[in-house]
């Protein structure tokens, strides 16, 4: 392959992948929300298990625990709660910026207890979509891209 | 210290690597510090505490090691592991009759290795045997010490009633797909001058390689254990340790036909959607299914696991490769075309697997810094980082690390499904011949996001 053209499909793949990775999403427009989540927690799920929200949004979580005592931590947030069997805890915070943050539990619960996990859904889930785009970049480079 | 025209660089030409290799005491020295934290791992997860995550032996083969193993040793060295691995040492020092080289005389009767049992196939038998019992592996550390203790076992018998490295050949679910792995990897042990070792009767390097590998006739580093006792021996120091690009031994057309290697690469990529199904998902039934060993669920999630991995999965990749087949008429036997694209299957899988790592381990290292402090899980602190743990905030970069991964992982793996289809197709015929191929390797990775990050 000539020079130039390797910088060109290069430049191309790069570009283009720049531009999936950050090119900005269409925002809804929301006023921020109260949002209240009852959540079951049980050896070894969160019920519901995934939190969707919007940046702003105040959230409160009643975590009730069905069998043994369960935590629950959030990656990137300094929130915790314990829930005894048959209590329920509660907690307000503000969803921050956009993304996906585990929720885990944080007392150890049982063997399986260190992959005990859920998710806070801050706006749209942009990294799936955005990763599912540089997949399909990268397919198509790959099969372009021919080694001299 | 490029060898002319040729992309190699010879680690074993400076200076201070070549004492390290042509001695054997460092090796030895490493080799002996695996094997006492093996021993010690044991005890640990014998005797310690029974929550996996307060154990030192669950915390440190499944997180630490396992972590090591997919993000340094396999991607940069290959085998480079299996040169320090505890799991065949005693065996091989009883066999060698010697801890530093072969003695004249060896212990053990020396027997051949069964045809029928060459290959990938058992170590692929025995990876899907930790997978259907990998939450309770995972989890109690008893079983983990059991583990590692039956596999020590494994290796000293087959070493004493076989020749060399049968365990780490054939049997061993490790040293399976680091082997198949290492083939991507950027470091590897060659001839350097073929002509020499044709003119050299003696044979030194294969009489004394451990893995009973020959040098000359290597085609790709799989079976290499990079112990460099061929480098030692050689007569006339023709071997090399070179560093190489990334993937070298792959997207070549191979003369024999190696099923046993695409079936070990189809179970690795079945046990990385299943792993992460089990451990990353937020399924708590499926947890309690995988974990609940001898329930009704127990069964329906190992035999959906194991459908996953010899029916579904080699399933759709025949049914690629056919396809492309068809498409782009190629004259290769369909065994053949299945075993030779089935290379591409390699980085996609490697690059999934530390993806998956990314995700499980991550969030655990507070533990390693605990355990390394309480190793027992009996309350005390040696070092002082009992207590602590991560902030979280650390983890906002996995997932970006993981798509990263991923999408590496991809390119590569279309790129040589496309040069590999070059070998067998017209031109015309090539780029049409590729897609059935690059689809599945698209398809796995688009459910491999979806678990991670769905
Ligand atoms: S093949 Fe297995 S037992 Fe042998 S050295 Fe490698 S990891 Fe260790
Ligand atoms: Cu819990």
């Amino acid at each position: 392959m000539k020079h130039w053209k390797k910088i060109l499909f290069w430049g191309l793949a790069i570009s283009l992948g720049l531009v999936i990775s950050l090119a900005p999403m269409p925002v809804k427009a929301t006023s921020s929300n109260q949002k209240l989540f009852k959540i079951q927690a049980s050896r070894f799920a969160f019920s519901p298990a995934v939190l969707a929200v919007n940046p702003g949004d105040q959230v409160t979580i009643e975590l009730v625990s069905q069998d043994v005592v369960h935590g629950l931590s959030i990656d990137g947030y300094d929130l915790h709660l314990v829930a005894d069997p048959g209590q329920t805890a509660s907690m307000t915070f503000t969803a921050g910026q956009a993304g996906s943050y585990t929720l885990r539990c944080s007392e150890t619960c049982g063997a399986m207890h260190p992959f005990m996990v859920g998710k806070l859904q801050v706006g749209g889930n942009d990294l799936l979509w955005r990763a599912a785009g540089l997949a399909l970049l990268a397919v198509i480079a790959g099969v372009w891209w021919k080694r001299v | 210290m490029f060898a002319p025209g040729e992309s190699r660089l010879n680690l074993a030409r400076l200076r201070v690597l070549d004492k390290l290799i042509k001695s054997r005491w460092p090796l030895l020295l490493a080799r002996s510090i695996t094997l006492a934290g093996f021993v010690f791992t044991i005890l640990v997860g014998l005797l310690g505490s029974p929550v996996g995550s307060h154990n030192f032996a669950i915390i440190f083969v499944w997180i630490a090691w396992w972590t090591a193993l997919k993000l340094f040793f396999i991607p940069l060295g290959g085998r480079s592991w299996c040169s320090v691995c505890p799991l065949p040492m005693p065996g091989e020092w009883l066999q060698n009759g010697s801890l530093l080289t072969k003695a004249q005389k060896s212990i053990g009767l020396g027997m051949r290795w069964p045809r029928r049992l060459r290959g990938n196939w058992l170590a692929s038998g025995l990876f899907l045997l930790i997978g259907i019992f990998s939450a309770l592996t995972l989890t109690d550390a008893r079983l983990t010490a059991w583990i590692l203790l039956g596999l020590l076992g494994t290796a000293m018998l087959l070493s004493l009633i076989f020749e060399r490295r049968a365990f780490c050949s054939y049997v061993c679910p490790i040293g399976g797909f680091t082997g198949i792995y290492a083939k991507t990897a950027p470091l590897e042990v060659r001839v350097i001058d073929s002509d020499i070792c044709k003119s050299h009767a003696e044979k030194t390097c294969y009489t004394h390689c451990p893995w009973g590998v020959y040098p000359l006739a290597m085609r790709d580093s799989s079976q290499c254990g990079l112990c460099m006792e061929c480098l030692r021996v050689c007569t006339y120091d023709n071997i090399s340790l070179n560093l190489r690009p990334f993937g070298s031994d792959l997207g070549q057309t191979n003369s024999i036909t190696r099923l046993d290697e695409t079936l070990l690469a189809l179970v690795m990529l079945s046990s990385a959607l299943s792993f992460s199904a089990v451990f990353i998902g937020p399924w708590g039934w499926l947890k309690s299914a995988a974990y609940d060993v001898g329930s009704t669920a127990w069964w329906a999630y190992t035999g959906a696991y194991l459908a996953l991995s010899l029916l579904v999965l080699p399933g759709l990749y025949t049914l690629a490769v056919w396809w492309s087949q068809k498409t782009g008429q190629a004259k290769a036997p369909f065994k053949r075309l299945l075993a030779d694209y089935s290379q591409a299957l390699l980085p996609l899988g490697l690059f999934t697997w530390i993806a998956f790592t990314i995700d499980f381990a991550f969030p655990k290292f507070s533990y390693v810094l605990q355990v390394l402090s309480d190793p027992f899980g009996w309350g005390w602190n040696l070092v002082g980082t009992s207590g602590v743990s991560l902030p979280s905030a650390l983890l906002g970069a996995a997932p970006v690390l993981q798509v990263g991964a991923v999408v590496v992982g991809l390119f590569w793996s279309a790129n040589l499904s496309q040069r590999l289809v070059a070998k067998q197709v017209q031109p015309a015929r090539a780029r049409r011949a590729i897609l059935p191929l690059a689809g599945f390797s698209l398809l796995f990775s688009l459910t491999m996001l979806l678990l991670l990050l769905g």
